[in-house]
């Protein structure tokens, strides 16, 4: 077995934590269960990673299978990546049946008639996604397995989930090939980004729940009885029933997809008291603002209940979800984007 | 205007009201607690409010209120603006003893986002004393609860020969030195 190889398998492994390495080694399916058996788990992981490294050898593992392995450890584990995504735009209303096959084939064929030198692996799962793994080299060199991109694609619908790797430079090669294989003729990427892989995919495919203007029945006030000590009284009660209202209508009832980072790139004009003049040229007042958090929707859905904003939130920041991105551009205000001003 | 006047209602016998203002809900929703755990000889109701004026519908119910606690968190410059903008609405007669600022989150040094100057500025300005406090902290929960109950025993007047003015006197002159 190839030294690189081995080492490859070996290092992933080691990155599974040490309760799962029987469950994923058995999706791989590339063990036996005898040989399964044979492993002892409770030495040291390093151990355990050298145990399966001879095991692999005595089946002569090889390049193929090693990336099946690593595809299977991402899909696990996906989350470790930062995920983008694209939207593939057809013309026309040829609605062709996926033949993954023939999807596999032209895509390999497209992507090795540029750059030969590439490690492509696939793996189909249930939900109708396939998983597309690339390991890059150069026109010179052999394919680095440590170097490597994913994509997640969904046959039945346009859109692509690609985490990319320090390579940026291969991804328009890359995205050509995916549009030539699905039969598509563009490609755009839509300024959602994210850890979080399955948030992603909520947002894209409209699985968290929408806001949606229910006007509920007045049965509603049973609901929180926390406080039943009377010599505390709450005087903004109707207030604070009001913002829980539009809150709800604003985010809908649901856990919120999880995403890291808002960020709003501003090329808008300052504007100051005319008397300060502080730009001598009109020239846009160059200005990024970032909001990150752990997750990011859920903690704007809190900040009028936790009474650190005022009702209602600014749209830029309650539009994300709808609008399926969180990188935006704003303008001056010329009808095309919204152009009121995030207040803190 | 509904505006909090001192002195429009009658006291209610052997009992005090105290208000606390602020953004942050479910911190005062804690100190009222901590301050209801404290022992006393009276009957205590305790008002939570955002800001002022307080919904004029319920005005008939309330009692006469004793002492406002504006709650500031050095960490908000939100709750900060807030408590200038519920400022209007407190008659005079209310900062002669009857009124404390109470700012909390000062254990975070990193994350304070108002400088101390706006704060005391409010100080001089209002004439009413500020208690510094972290109210993530049992402990520091606990002894703010207890002050905050010999203020407002004071400021209902249960304390025979200190008035609320006093008081609000003795914590001027002793800041000052």
């Amino acid at each position: 077995m190839d030294e690189v190889v081995a080492e490859y398998i070996r290092r992933t492994v080691l990155k599974i934590p040490r309760d799962e390495i029987m469950g994923v080694l058995r999706k791989w399916g590339f063990l036996s269960e005898t040989q399964l058996g044979a492993i002892n788990f409770r030495q040291t992981k390093d151990s355990i990673s050298q145990e399966v490294v001879q095991l692999c050898e005595e089946n002569s593992a090889d390049v193929k299978q090693a990336a099946i392995l690593d595809i299977i450890y991402n899909n696990i584990y996906p989350n470790k990546r930062v995920w983008s995504v694209y939207q593939m735009k057809k013309t026309g209303e040829e609605t062709d049946l996926f033949d993954f096959t023939n999807f596999k084939k032209k895509f390999k064929r497209r992507l090795q008639s540029a750059l030969k030198n590439v490690t492509i692996s696939f793996r189909e799962y249930e939900d109708n996604a396939i998983w597309i793994r690339i390991a890059w080299g150069t026109p010179y060199t052999k394919p680095n397995q440590y170097k490597t991109s994913y994509v997640v694609y969904h046959s039945q619908t346009p859109y692509v989930f690609i985490s990319v790797s320090v390579l940026k430079s291969n991804l328009p090669l890359l995205c050509q090939a995916l549009v030539v294989a699905s039969n598509y003729h563009d490609i755009r990427e839509m300024e959602l980004r994210s850890h979080c892989l399955n948030s992603l995919k909520d947002i894209v495919f409209k699985r968290y729940s929408q806001n949606f203007q229910t006007h509920y029945p007045k049965q509603e006030k049973n609901v929180a009885t926390e406080n039943v000590d009377v010599r505390i009284i709450q005087e903004d009660k109707s207030e604070k029933e009001r913002i829980q209202r539009v809150n709800r209508e604003v985010f809908g009832d649901g856990p919120q997809p999880k995403l890291e980072f808002a960020q709003y790139k501003l090329e808008t004009m300052f504007k100051s008291d005319p008397k300060m003049d502080v730009l001598e040229k009109r020239e846009p007042f160059r200005c990024l603002v970032k909001f990150s958090s752990p997750d990011l929707l859920e903690s704007l859905k809190s900040l009028v209940p936790a009474g650190m904003a005022d009702a209602p939130l600014s749209p830029l920041l309650t539009c994300i979800p709808q609008k399926a991105r969180n990188y935006f551009k704003i303008r001056e205000r010329k009808g095309v984007l919204p152009g009121s001003f995030v207040r803190p | 205007m509904a505006v909090a006047r001192p002195f429009d209602k009658l006291p209610a016998l052997n009992s005090a009201a105290l208000l606390l203002v602020g953004t942050d809900g479910s911190a005062q929703q804690r100190l009222a607690e901590a301050v209801l755990r404290e022992r006393r000889e009276f009957e205590i109701s305790i008002h939570l409010a955002t800001s002022l004026p307080l919904p004029a519908e319920r005005d008939h119910l309330r009692p006469r209120i004793d002492l406002i606690v504006f709650i500031i968190d050095i960490k908000s410059k939100y709750s900060l603006k807030n408590v200038e903008a519920s400022l209007a609405y407190v008659d005079a007669s209310f900062f002669l003893g009857k009124v404390c600022f109470l700012v909390t989150g000062v254990g975070r040094v990193n994350n304070c986002s108002i400088e101390m100057n706006a704060i005391w500025k409010l100080r001089d300005v209002y004439c009413s004393p500020v208690l510094l406090c972290e109210l993530e902290v049992e402990r520091i929960q606990a002894t703010t609860a207890q002050r905050l109950l010999r203020m407002l025993q004071i400021c209902a007047g249960h304390v025979p020969g200190v008035s609320a003015l006093t008081f609000g006197s003795l914590m001027r002159s002793s800041a000052d030195d």
